[in-house]
């Protein structure tokens, strides 16, 4: 038996709701994208509805501390297909069994959610560690980003926090929205980047004058930083895989 | 400020600063309640990695490279022939407001070469952090080497402003040090590596019967020792360590390779490969007395004065200790769990946690994280094959050596050939 449901969070949460009235045995859940009728299995398909959803959600609150809670919507925010199965088996077990069973690390539900965990939340690390902001003429600090996976929800408040005294935008070019702080709150934007604005380096144009300036002193700085004597590229690579050298100011050449 | 002499001078400050590795940004308890810029991050975060690949995570310069002393083991030494510059405070203000702005650093790290003496160069320093917490509202980290000999007054001022404070103890040994640096000595770092620890304690004590105590220093303390200018040997080195881990509750301990700077014949000739792996054993006994609850006694003694090469401590020591093994898995203490080569912190918590539900399987085992092709010589779990034969711990060794990829064990040229 498969389940089908729309890769939203309700829908997830719904979809365990289902499996508790319905209790049909075996079940794998798939989203939509990814569900291709089988031959000789049935599916059902989810109508996510918000009121089960948050009886689930509440029923989780219970169940599960808050560390445990964020593990789970990490492992949602991944958006790996097999994590929304990992997800919908966990919440199962959770709920069929006494408080405590979280920390079954022999269970294969309860490892793949710590280790989903640990990718999303090292990639919202990284996010927070490589981020460039550019100031821009209009005096907006900006960054066009491309994570591997939907870490922007998890990396709002840092960013408030820390430049609490400064406009920020920070755009997610894959899933086409971004986070704005107002000097108040963050809010979600969406650009249109139509008219020939390059997303990731705005033209020097649109740049606030010293940009240039302290782009060249960070570039300069990170050169002499380095000890040529003690040379390994290898854990250079290591740290900072090539995937986010297009964010870092200081690996662009120029 | 003109633009080009920015640059140079940056260029100096950063290069003169790079030798000193401590680099960490963690342990702030800082928090922007003033709607100004910066909030600390308790774990710290590593902004970028040089090609040398060590983390960048503050703004680290020294505010002048003018210096009065003559220490062999420093690039600023006053008989070096280098460059010289010094930043105003306004321009280190500058700086650290705009990379911060940008988000390329955590924070910033300030030294100094000593110019006229102690108290009027910790003057200065202390001018750049109150400019930055008091003027522009700066909540970022900020570590701060105390002066050698610089007043109480100042240090405690400093405090105030800082979230680490350190001082280099440079050489593991008093010898080392009178050789390479002879107008210092060990007793000058101790004396203000001392007094920042009881005001700590003094501070906290405050805070109990005062609700608003400012915070001194909430990062505590760390200090660096240069390795391999001078022959001590590893005991020397992590005896100290240990000593100032205890008596001073330092947060950390940095160990640096020395890179050959000078052409003295009292230290390692220009050109020589800095002691890469030796640093890397250092550290690893370093962790292993910090986070897996052994005993510096244990990995280093009079028998054992110098860590092996080739295998980590972690293992040597196992290696030493077979009569402690095999561990069973799923009765062993978590304290013996934490001792077994290829089981790291992460694991032996998932493990123990993990039991309480059945007695664990090697694939459950993989799947926690542990390495097992490691870990097999030195446990029993639910289904551990049944073996006929006692190993010895020479035995196992090879066996670990066989399979292993060190990036070392072909590179590796500079360090001390043991057979």
């Amino acid at each position: 038996m498969t389940y089908i449901f729309d890769s939203s969070l309700p829908g997830l949460l719904t979809a365990v709701f289902e499996w508790f009235e319905r209790k049909p045995g075996k079940v794998v859940l798939k989203s939509t994208e990814i569900f291709q009728p089988e031959a000789f299995s049935e599916s059902f398909t989810v109508a996510t509805n918000s009121e089960k959803a948050d009886r689930v959600w509440a029923g989780l609150q219970k169940k599960l501390k808050k560390d445990w809670l964020r593990k789970f919507y990490c492992s949602y925010l991944s958006e790996i297909p097999e994590a929304y199965n990992h997800l919908f088996q966990f919440t199962i077990y959770i709920f069929q069994n006494s408080t405590g069973a979280e920390t079954n690390y022999g269970n294969e539900h309860v490892i793949a959610l710590a280790k989903y965990a640990k990718s999303v939340e090292r990639e919202k690390h990284r996010m927070e560690a490589f981020i460039r902001f550019q100031h821009t003429a209009d005096g907006i600090f900006y960054t066009g980003v491309n994570p591997d996976f939907n870490v922007l929800p998890l990396i709002s408040n840092h960013f408030k926090n820390r430049y609490a005294d400064q406009q920020w935008i920070i755009y997610d070019l894959k899933r086409k929205y971004g986070l704005h702080y107002n000097l108040n709150t963050v809010e979600e934007i969406t650009i249109d980047f139509t008219n020939g604005v390059n997303s990731k380096n705005p033209s020097a144009i649109l740049l606030d004058e010293k940009e240039e300036l302290y782009s060249v002193l960070w570039k300069d700085y990170f050169k002499s930083a380095n000890i040529v004597a003690r040379k390994n590229t290898k854990l250079h690579v290591q740290h900072v895989p090539k995937r986010y050298w297009k964010y870092l100011t200081e690996k662009q050449l120029s | 400020m003109s633009f080009d002499r920015i640059r140079e001078k940056l260029n100096i400050l950063a290069d003169a600063a790079k030798y000193d590795v401590s680099c960490s940004s963690s342990g702030g308890t800082r928090k922007n309640d003033n709607k100004g810029l910066g909030d600390s991050h308790s774990s710290g975060i590593c902004h970028t990695y040089t090609e040398d690949g060590r983390c960048v995570s503050l703004l680290k310069i020294l505010l002048t490279n003018h210096c009065i002393y003559d220490c062999l083991f420093c690039v600023s030494r006053k008989s070096n022939d280098v460059k010289r510059a010094a930043f105003t405070v306004d321009e280190v203000v500058e700086l650290t407001m705009n990379f911060y702005r940008r988000n390329y650093i955590e924070g910033l790290f300030l030294s100094s070469g000593i110019f006229k003496n102690a108290d009027f160069t910790m003057e200065r320093l202390l001018l750049v952090c109150k400019k930055l917490r008091l003027e522009q509202n700066y909540n970022g980290y900020i570590h701060l080497k105390t002066i050698p000999g610089a007043s109480d007054e100042l240090i405690k001022e400093a405090g105030l402003y800082a979230d680490r404070m350190s001082i280099n103890l440079e050489m593991p040994t008093e010898a080392g040090l009178k050789l390479l640096a002879p107008e210092k000595s060990h007793a000058d770092v101790i004396k203000p590596l001392a007094f920042v620890p009881q005001n700590i304690t003094q501070f906290a004590a405050d805070k109990k019967l005062i609700k608003h105590v400012p915070k001194f220093v909430p990062a505590g303390q760390s200090t660096q020792m240069v390795i391999g200018a001078t022959p001590e040997t590893d005991k020397d080195i992590m005896y100290t360590a240990n000593a100032f881990y205890k008596n001073f509750s330092l947060k950390r301990v940095y160990y640096s390779g020395y890179v050959p700077i000078s052409n003295d014949t009292r230290m390692p000739i220009l050109g020589t490969q800095p002691p890469l792996l030796r640093e890397n054993r250092l550290y690893q006994t370093d962790w292993l007395m910090r986070f897996y609850g052994f005993k510096v006694q244990e990995i280093l003694n009079d028998a054992n004065p110098n860590l092996d090469v080739d295998i980590d401590p972690k293992l040597s020591w196992a290696i030493r200790n077979m009569q402690h093994f095999p561990v069973d898995i799923n009765k062993a203490d978590y304290r013996m769990i934490l001792r077994i080569p290829g089981i790291g912190v992460m694991s032996a918590q998932k493990i123990v946690q993990a039991r309480k539900f059945g007695k664990l399987r090697i694939d459950q085992l993989k799947k926690i994280g542990v390495a097992y092709n490691r870990a097999k010589h030195f446990i029993t779990c639910a289904d551990s094959p049944y073996q006929l034969k006692d190993y010895q711990g020479t035995q196992i060794k090879a066996f670990i050596l066989a399979e292993s990829q060190s990036k070392y064990l072909k590179t590796d040229s500079n360090q001390m050939i043991l057979f």
